[in-house]
């Protein structure tokens, strides 16, 4: 094959350190930045995490590394937790860091349609990463009215006693929104217009589905929150009273518009983490992906049905009762196209032939999790049962099992199946194992405690339980979350060795070594700039594995099918 | 199973509320452990056992198809009966308001709450009611019809004995109501994110017999000229 | 070819999908998602009004006058666009600067008339602080605002690259999407003025 070096390569040659590093509009390198900085966040995410739970388990005590706690910074350290996991790690994480990396290299193209934005959506999350950690800083703390910033709370300083802080965390928030709101344009145009030659959208990997899937959802649904954040700030800073029932606001307008978009958030994130897995999988399991276009179908009705079920969230709320049942049946509906793709992808393992990878591991792990996260969800979606459980800690471990399987399973289970691709090397996968099943455990271990806390009819957002006689035999169960929380953190030193150690001093990997069909492991690893040497030309989708009768049980999308007949014929 | 774990019912709609709760462990647990058992058994038979390959199947043809679109199918029905049965349970607590002569006004506010009788001459809103902190002395068997307002931000009064729950907006005058059916002390905690108070934003609900609570009632409200007692 | 594989199908297939322009489709995404955002105020003001009875007292200190005037203003301006565009699909770079530069006055214009209507309201004592109704007033037209100014800069940016030796066809699409978000503005406006002005 004859590889013309383009005129494109030699200018990368000549761009300085800064250009090719620091400001790159290589999706590749902003791939990585985007994953860097959601790591950076993550500590503090992490951090804060920790923090609670000590809390929670040993109230009497002062937090080790941190120090005693009080109700009021134990509200702001909450609020930081949810904002920072939902908009500074797993988003950047499963969006900006995989779907840059991946989506022009799976489409077949040589980098996203629009690389200089793509470089300022990353720096803009950047600018934003660091106003909230400025937040932190201000004189009165943080926000301090959870991650949902309900109003009066969040209007008025005086209910928190916050000012700057929250301001600040408006400030943040608008600014991941711009972020993402660049790269989500820069996503769906790449997906549709940049395909290379044979590429059908029927050909498009799951992955990048997924992506484009929660790239136009979340572009359709952060406008009203945009209004809402505006409104908010002008109330704090100009005296409006868009919110302020004294002057004849009205407090549910904002959980409105905030839950318009916060449903469709989490199929934000969760959709590129199933992605993920289903990319995973048919690799490991020598199998096709069981259902392609149902499951195509599936996440479409799942982005269109994410934008009519948000009150669900507000079911006493203090809305209308009438619109309970309606919100309930949507709500109910939106699992229907969700257990399809999950029977889907069990039928994936069905007589397939399985290498329990670490990658592999974590992608069942979060399948896995996300089952147990998601059949929960209908405690909540019914209307009658929410009254029970609306608010309490079965509202928090049902999230985090979903929310965290997609972004930390699935994020793995990308981390350890792509590295080879985004360093050249390979990951230890023994230690990657360890890894999985230290966190599998003491994940597990956190949160079905937390189930039954909230069965238990334990309040969210509480400093701690003593107040209540009721609540105080669930102590134990807080203590136990913790011990795994402890190890939970302790189980990620293989993995931060494993990751370091292997960059610089891995073995060197050839560039398909899972024998994966989809276009970037037709290349060298690392990766060029442009990617694709010769413009590729697609003949198939990406799961065709183990087809009768050829002499190798995977077949590349981009083998032509004269190569593929000789293959056979050799048979 | 799950009885172990939530704090025992006591109110007239609660047992609606359980029974829902209750349907959907058991359709949601079956289908939990179908989809974790299916995943598990094919993860560990379809292990890689050289040379035994991959069967290829890509799930397209109708007959492949329909073990994906049936279950579903299933899961779809099951959850619209989980919906009829929701619906009912919601619409006795959230709907359907009995009427009843005791009316309490709910007060919330950072951090505790306050509960408002008709004094003596038996109307809410007039100069006579009395106004006591954080105890509610309701009697037994009686449908107490309540109004949740809020002084200040957006509170949610739950009462997890009585599987109530609704959320108290400033602006609003929302209504709630209870009906015990056991003398006893239920806490009422607070819900909704409020400031640094709400870990400790408790009240309770003392349920009593008509005689305690007749007692109860010419003691504290009916015979003073106060507009805001203690409770003793 | 072996039994079950996908067939080939043949070259070059095309989606019509990707015979829009790239940077098209990316202008069409970024307003869609614009839309929402106007439409969230807007939805918010419309169910206040139901919620309230409608803003009646405080809505006769508007002066429908001036916003009438800035809609003929802001429709004109459209329509100058319209002709910049019309100018560089034919080529004629001197027509082009001439309507980019009378679209960027009107544009000025506009806002100069919302900034004395602003001045006219701050002494009659109306703020945003003064009620619901001053609240979506000033937020809703002050975003807008903002966002012709945005349209300002990028209108000029576009009469810069008309000065410039651009070739024709860059010059077209730029000034075809500087024109949607342009028509845009001028769309939301057609929706704000009759709810703000009118009722």
């Amino acid at each position: 094959m004859n590889i013309a070096i383009k005129p494109h390569e030699h200018e990368q040659h000549q761009l300085g350190f800064v250009r090719r590093y620091i400001f790159s509009t290589d999706h590749k390198v902003i791939g990585k930045q985007y994953m860097a900085l959601s790591a950076l966040m993550a500590i503090i995410g992490g951090f804060s995490a920790y923090i609670i739970r000590w809390q929670l388990a040993w109230p009497e005590s002062s937090v080790p590394g941190w120090g005693p706690i009080g109700p009021d910074q134990y509200n702001a350290i909450v609020t930081m937790h949810g904002t920072v996991m939902v908009f500074f790690v797993a988003m950047p994480f499963l969006l900006g860091g995989f779907g840059n990396f991946l989506i022009p290299l799976m489409v077949g193209a040589d980098d996203m349609a629009f690389p200089r934005l793509n470089a300022m959506s990353f720096w803009t999350q950047c600018v934003a990463s660091l106003v909230l950690i400025a937040s932190m800083f201000a004189p009165e703390g943080p926000a301090a009215a959870g991650w949902t910033a309900y109003v009066p709370l969040s209007d008025n300083p005086i209910y928190t006693g916050v000012y700057l802080g929250q301001d600040l965390w408006i400030l943040a928030s608008a600014l991941e929104f711009a972020s993402f709101l660049m790269g989500g344009v820069n996503f769906v145009t790449t997906a549709l217009n940049l395909r290379a030659s044979g590429m059908t959208l029927m050909r498009l990997p799951l992955f990048v589905w997924m992506e484009i899937t929660a790239a136009v959802v979340f572009l359709l649904s952060v406008g009203p929150l945009i209004a809402a954040a505006i409104m908010l700030l002008l109330d704090r800073r100009l005296g409006t009273s868009f919110f302020r029932p004294d002057k004849g606001g009205d407090p549910l307008l904002w959980e409105h518009l905030f839950w318009f978009f916060g449903h469709p958030e989490v199929y934000v994130v969760a959709l590129p983490g199933v992605g993920i897995m289903l990319e995973v999988m048919p690799v490991f399991a020598r199998k096709p992906i069981f259902g392609y276009k149902m499951i195509v179908y599936s996440t479409i009705a799942a982005g269109l049905l994410s934008f009519i079920v948000w009150a669900h969230h507000m079911f006493v709320s203090g809305m209308d009762p009438r619109l309970a049942t309606p919100f309930s049946i949507t709500t109910i509906m939106i699992s229907v196209p969700f257990a399809i793709i999950v029977f889907a992808m069990i039928a994936t393992l069905w007589r397939s032939s399985i290498r329990f990878s670490a990658a592999m591991l974590f992608a069942l792990g979060g399948l896995a999790s996300f089952i147990l996260g998601g059949v929960t969800g209908i405690f909540l979606g019914s209307q009658a049962s929410d009254i029970y459980m609306h608010g309490t800690y079965f509202v928090v471990a049902h999230f985090h099992y979903t929310m965290f399987p997609v972004t930390f399973f699935g994020g793995f289970a990308g981390l350890y199946f792509w590295f080879p691709k985004m360093f050249g090397r390979a990951m230890n996968e023994l230690w990657g194992k360890v890894h999985f099943w230290l966190s599998f455990l003491f994940f597990n271990g956190i949160f079905i405690p937390l189930f039954l806390v909230g069965i238990g009819g334990s309040p969210r957002r509480i400093y701690e339980l003593s107040s209540y006689d009721m609540l105080k035999p669930l102590q134990p169960l807080h203590v136990i979350a913790t011990v795994c929380a402890l190890g939970l953190f302790a189980a990620q030193i293989p993995f931060i060795v494993n990751l370091f150690y292997s960059m610089v001093r891995g073995k060197v990997a050839e560039k398909n070594p899972w024998h994966a069909n989809t276009l970037e492991w037709t290349l060298d690893s690392p990766l060029h700039h442009p990617n694709f040497p010769v413009p590729p030309r697609v003949y198939r989708d990406p799961y065709e594995y183990s087809v009768p009768n050829l002499s190798e049980d995977w077949l590349p999308q981009d083998q032509p099918p004269s190569l593929v007949e000789a293959a056979t014929a050799a048979r | 199973m799950l009885s172990g774990w939530m704090p025992p019912n006591v109110s007239t709609f609660g047992g609606q509320i359980d029974s829902v709760v209750y349907l959907i462990l058991y359709i949601v647990g079956f289908f939990f452990l179908l989809a974790e058992g299916l995943l598990i058994y094919f993860s560990i038979s379809s292990r890689r056992r050289a040379p035994r390959q991959a069967h290829y199947n890509r799930g397209e043809r109708p007959r492949e198809a329909v073990w994906i679109l049936v279950p579903a199918l299933v899961v779809l029905g099951l959850d619209l009966g989980i919906d009829s049965a929701g619906h009912h349970a919601w619409e006795l607590e959230k709907s359907i308001r009995p009427p009843s002569t005791i009316e309490i006004k709910v007060t919330a506010k950072q951090f505790n709450w306050e509960f408002t009788y008709a004094g003596p001459d038996g109307k809410l809103g007039t100069p006579d009611d009395v106004t006591v902190e954080n105890d509610l002395h309701v009697p037994v068997g009686q449908v107490i019809r309540l109004s949740l307002n809020s002084e200040d931000v957006i509170h949610s009064m739950w009462v997890p004995n009585f599987r109530l729950k609704q959320d108290v907006v400033p602006g609003r005058a929302i209504p709630a109501w209870f009906e015990a059916t056991k003398p006893g002390t239920y806490e009422i905690a607070c819900s909704e994110l409020c400031g640094f108070g709400h870990y400790s934003m408790r009240g309770s609900i003392i349920v009593q017999t008509a005689d305690q609570h007749a007692k109860w009632m010419n003691d504290n409200v009916l015979h003073a000229a106060n507009t805001s007692a203690s409770a003793k | 070819m072996a039994a079950g594989a996908q067939s080939v199908s043949a070259i070059a297939e095309t989606d019509h999908l990707r015979e829009i322009p790239a940077g098209k489709m990316a202008v069409w995404i970024f307003l869609a998602s614009e839309i929402l955002v106007f439409g969230g105020l807007i939805t918010g003001f419309v169910l206040y009004q139901f919620a309230h009875g409608g803003f009646a007292a405080d809505a006769a200190h508007v002066k429908w006058r001036f916003g009438a005037f800035n809609t003929l203003v802001l429709v004109t301006s459209s329509m100058t666009m319209i002709m910049a565009l019309a100018s560089a699909r034919a080529d004629d770079r001197r027509r082009v600067r001439t309507y980019l530069f009378l679209t960027i006055l009107l544009g000025c214009l506009f806002l100069g008339v919302k900034g004395f209507e602003y001045r006219g309201e701050f002494r009659e004592g109306f703020y945003p602080s003064s009620g619901m109704f001053w609240s979506f007033y000033f937020g809703m037209t002050g975003l807008h605002a903002m966002h012709m100014m945005g349209g300002i800069v990028i209108n000029l940016m576009l009469l810069i690259a008309a000065t410039r030796n651009v070739s024709s066809e860059f010059l077209q699409r730029r000034i075809e999407y500087g024109g949607l978000y342009w028509h845009f503005v001028d769309v939301v406006w057609i929706f704000l003025f009759p709810l703000l002005y009118l009722t």
